[in-house]
């Protein structure tokens, strides 16, 4: 029980949105460290750009009490208490897609040849998760819930008090 | 042969033939991929003389051995070649993004597109399973439109889509190919081609791996050049981005202003890229698969274009801004989406404003010709009214549709005095007349005039030569750019990367090897740098365009540079041109006429194309 880590502390790969510019470098660092090949489809971390300005990286937020784990008909799935990352036994999937429905982050993919699920592990083993090392913008990073309620009454904060946060700016006007 | 896919795509609209063919991989090696590839592919798939709007004109597109890799800048370009309906030589253009990524993992180094379709098609691609489409529904939308609705049709989200909006389905002469809404294929009038055969897009998809021959050597070598992407080399580029130009050019009197009229600014502050960043810029994004990211992405703030949302980069803010006397930033944003919406080169569009609001302001093109608009320098809204025109060809527009060139023949008048093209290629931001080593570049550039064949701006422009004079030397200093230049668009890595390759052909070449697993030395990527610029000098002379071809506009050689300041009285004469022809060709070991020897052809291993030199 001593390695067991709370829910509000499990840390998860996460995007500041200001920062990424949808380039993708995190889709080719974790298909070619994961499967020696690069192909976004087989990495478990996936790029959205909605317009120039709206750019993110979406992977696996390690969710208390995970959907895709309650979806698995054959209890494939199951999480980790250690990390909270989602464990997957590829001889019990059979690549129904059920979790892959059930995640409302588009987290869970289905690998093209080995017609198993895949999700970010965070890396296990490693010294850094590779997207996390490889992004040039240093917008991916290890959060935890707490760390980001925490930027986003910053942010919100800063947004309602925009004026008073940049005099100069208004001056320049 | 890793890197490459291996396999060249061949559709024919007008029988609805699809096939495919195994990559010739000695020709892979010699050429390349990107305009490389691409180029030898077109001369291999076309007869001289045809006409560029014939179904027998093939449009090829082609990917470079490093596509869909995860080097930096690498990744994520793509070429189209054809032969220009703008120089009616050969024409080629590239865009970024991440087209050309998924033109990768469809698994397919070049598409050769020929023939011609009865309706608007499109073509959809998905790995292996290739389909001709009916686009009618499409035909008349912007290729934003186009973008969204393939990708919800075809309901997948990653769908890439490269395709031309309303001024390439009218054969407008500058229009270009669109993907992801804001990169274009631009220059060359390629987009008229693709229109001319009744092909609104091709929508992408690719699942498969890309496999390199080295990967974790691979890897390392793409940390080093991450780390340099972050230093002094990518500056400009992740902080000002090109339009750091206005005010460096403006203050070396190199400003074209008023379609070459003056050679600075005085509103230059006002549209400045320092202006733009606090002001316009909302976000600076990258490519896919760059460490870079350097396309500046601006929304008005305020005023009656507010809301305008489009990439900004140096050349279209010229061409668009004080290339006709306008100095306003809103106005260049909106002027920069529509050039988007209709599909056009801003480049050449705007070139070609200012070439009729000149012609307008000396009364060769009267109030009554253009129906009515005020077509003095700097009234925005005449040149928003006419950017329409053009693209709808409705008017004068239908005259300047086709082209500086091909409209001051047909205006009459001595309206050739006012248009500003090489080759039938419009003029781009820099005002050669105090930039030898530069005019040079573009004189010679084999796809018109163009600063991204040769940028030996560069020299000029830092001082290393003295830019206002000709002399020998320069050929060699334009050669050297231009081997690497080709280099850089057959790869295909992106030309704001270049500073980052410290060590030049070799950085490549140990990007090339670790790709691709083939041996090749930076010596023998220089003399494929060589040779890819040879072949495109031959697909020229193919087409009839010699020595008499490698001119400048009147303006720069009979008018000289009028502002006061460093610049004044700047010209290039017919003496100087011939000069610095003379010391290219002799660099290039081409004849007095710029036609290459058959010893430099067997030099470069291409004595299969000797019949196109032999009598010349």
């Amino acid at each position: 029980m001593s390695k067991k880590i709370s829910p509000v502390k499990r840390k998860f790969v996460s995007a500041d949105p200001d920062k990424c510019v949808g380039c993708g470098v995190c889709e080719y660092a974790c298909s070619s460290d994961k499967e020696k090949v690069y192909n976004p489809i087989k990495s478990r971390i996936r790029v959205v750009r909605l317009n120039p300005l709206v750019n993110m990286s979406i992977t696996c937020r390690l969710c208390e009490d995970p959907a895709c784990v309650a979806a698995c008909p054959r209890d494939a799935l199951k999480q980790s208490e250690e990390d909270g990352t989602i464990l997957i036994d590829e001889e019990k999937c059979n690549g129904c897609g059920w979790c892959i429905e059930a995640c409302d982050y588009g987290a869970v993919a289905l690998h093209p040849e080995k017609k198993v699920v895949f999700i970010c592990d965070l890396c296990k083993g490693k010294e850094k998760q590779q997207c996390i090392a490889w992004c040039p913008e240093e917008a991916l990073d290890l959060e935890t819930s707490e760390t980001l309620a925490q930027k986003a009454r910053v942010a919100a904060v800063k947004k309602l008090f925009q004026e008073a946060m940049t005099p100069a700016k208004e001056e320049k006007k | 042969m890793l890197g490459y896919a291996g396999r060249i795509l061949r559709v024919d609209l007008t029988s609805g033939k699809i096939e495919t063919e195994p990559l010739n991989e000695e020709l892979a090696k010699k050429y390349i991929g990107g305009i490389g590839l691409g180029m030898r592919l077109f001369l291999d798939n076309s007869k001289p003389g045809t006409d560029p709007f014939s179904p027998d004109n093939p449009l090829i597109v082609a990917t470079g051995p490093l596509s869909g890799t995860m080097i930096p800048t690498g990744g994520n370009g793509h070429a189209f070649v054809s032969k220009s309906p703008a120089s009616f030589g050969i024409g080629e253009a590239k865009s970024h993004g991440t087209f050309g990524t998924e033109m990768k993992r469809a698994g397919y180094d070049a598409i050769i597109i020929t023939g011609k379709a009865e309706k608007p098609v499109y073509l959809w691609i998905d790995d292996d399973a290739v389909h001709i489409m009916d686009a009618q529904h499409l035909w008349g939308k912007s290729s934003a439109e186009t973008e969204d609705t393939l990708q919800k049709e075809l309901g997948d989200f990653y769908i890439r889509v490269a395709s031309i909006g309303p001024a390439g389905e009218n054969l407008v002469r500058v229009a270009c190919i669109l993907n992801e809404k804001t990169r274009a294929a631009g220059r060359c009038g390629l987009g008229a081609v693709m229109g001319s055969k009744k092909l609104k897009a091709i929508a992408i998809r690719g699942t498969k791996d890309v496999q390199v021959a080295k990967m974790d050597e691979l890897k390392d070598f793409i940390k080093v050049i991450h780390e340099r992407m972050k230093g002094p080399a990518a500056r400009k580029y992740r902080t000002l981005g090109t339009p750091e130009n206005v005010l460096v050019l403006n203050a070396l009197g190199a400003l074209p202003v008023n379609n070459f009229t003056y050679a600075t600014f005085k509103n230059a502050d006002k549209i400045s890229g320092e202006y733009l960043n606090e002001r316009f810029v909302a976000k600076i994004i990258g490519c896919n698969s760059c460490a870079m990211r350097c396309e500046h992405t601006v929304v008005v703030p305020e005023g009656q274009f507010k809301g305008t949302m489009t990439r900004m980069e140096y050349e279209s803010l010229w061409a668009l801004g004080p290339n006709c006397g306008v100095d306003r930033l809103d106005v260049i944003s909106k002027a920069m989406d529509l050039c988007n919406q209709y599909g056009m080169d801003s480049i050449s569009a705007g070139g070609i404003v200012g070439f009729a609001m000149d012609l307008y302001e000396h009364g060769i093109l009267t109030s009554e010709d253009v129906g009515g608009l005020d077509l003095r320098f700097g009234n925005y809204e005449a040149e928003l009214e006419l950017l329409k025109k053009i693209a709808y060809r409705e008017g004068i527009g239908d005259v300047l549709a086709d082209g500086v060139r091909m409209a001051a023949e047909k205006i009459g008048k001595g309206a050739e005095k006012y248009a500003n093209h090489i080759k039938g290629v419009e003029m781009t931001g820099y005002d050669i007349r105090g930039l030898k080593t530069a005019a040079l570049g573009y004189a010679v550039s084999f796809r018109g005039a163009d600063h991204n064949r040769h940028g030996a701006y560069a020299p000029d422009v830092k001082g290393s030569v003295d830019r206002f004079k000709a002399e020998k030397g320069r050929g060699k200093l334009v050669r050297e750019i231009e081997d690497m230049y080709t280099v850089i668009d057959s790869l295909i890595v992106c030309k704001f990367s270049r500073g980052t390759y410290y060590d030049g052909f070799k950085d490549l070449a140990k990007y090339y090897v670790l790709a691709t697993g083939v041996e090749m030395s930076p010596q023998e990527l220089m003399l494929a740098g060589e040779r890819i610029n040879n072949l495109g000098r031959l697909i020229n002379i193919r087409e009839g365009l010699s020595r008499k071809d490698d001119s400048l506009p009147y303006k720069i050689m009979h008018v000289p540079i009028p502002d006061e300041g460093v610049s004044k009285g700047a010209h290039v004469t017919q003496e100087e041109l011939d000069l610095l022809l003379d010391d290219y060709y002799e660099v290039r070991g081409w004849t007095s006429d710029g036609v290459p020897t058959l010893e430099k052809l067997k030099e470069l291993g291409m004595e299969d194309l000797a019949d196109i030199v032999e009598g010349k």
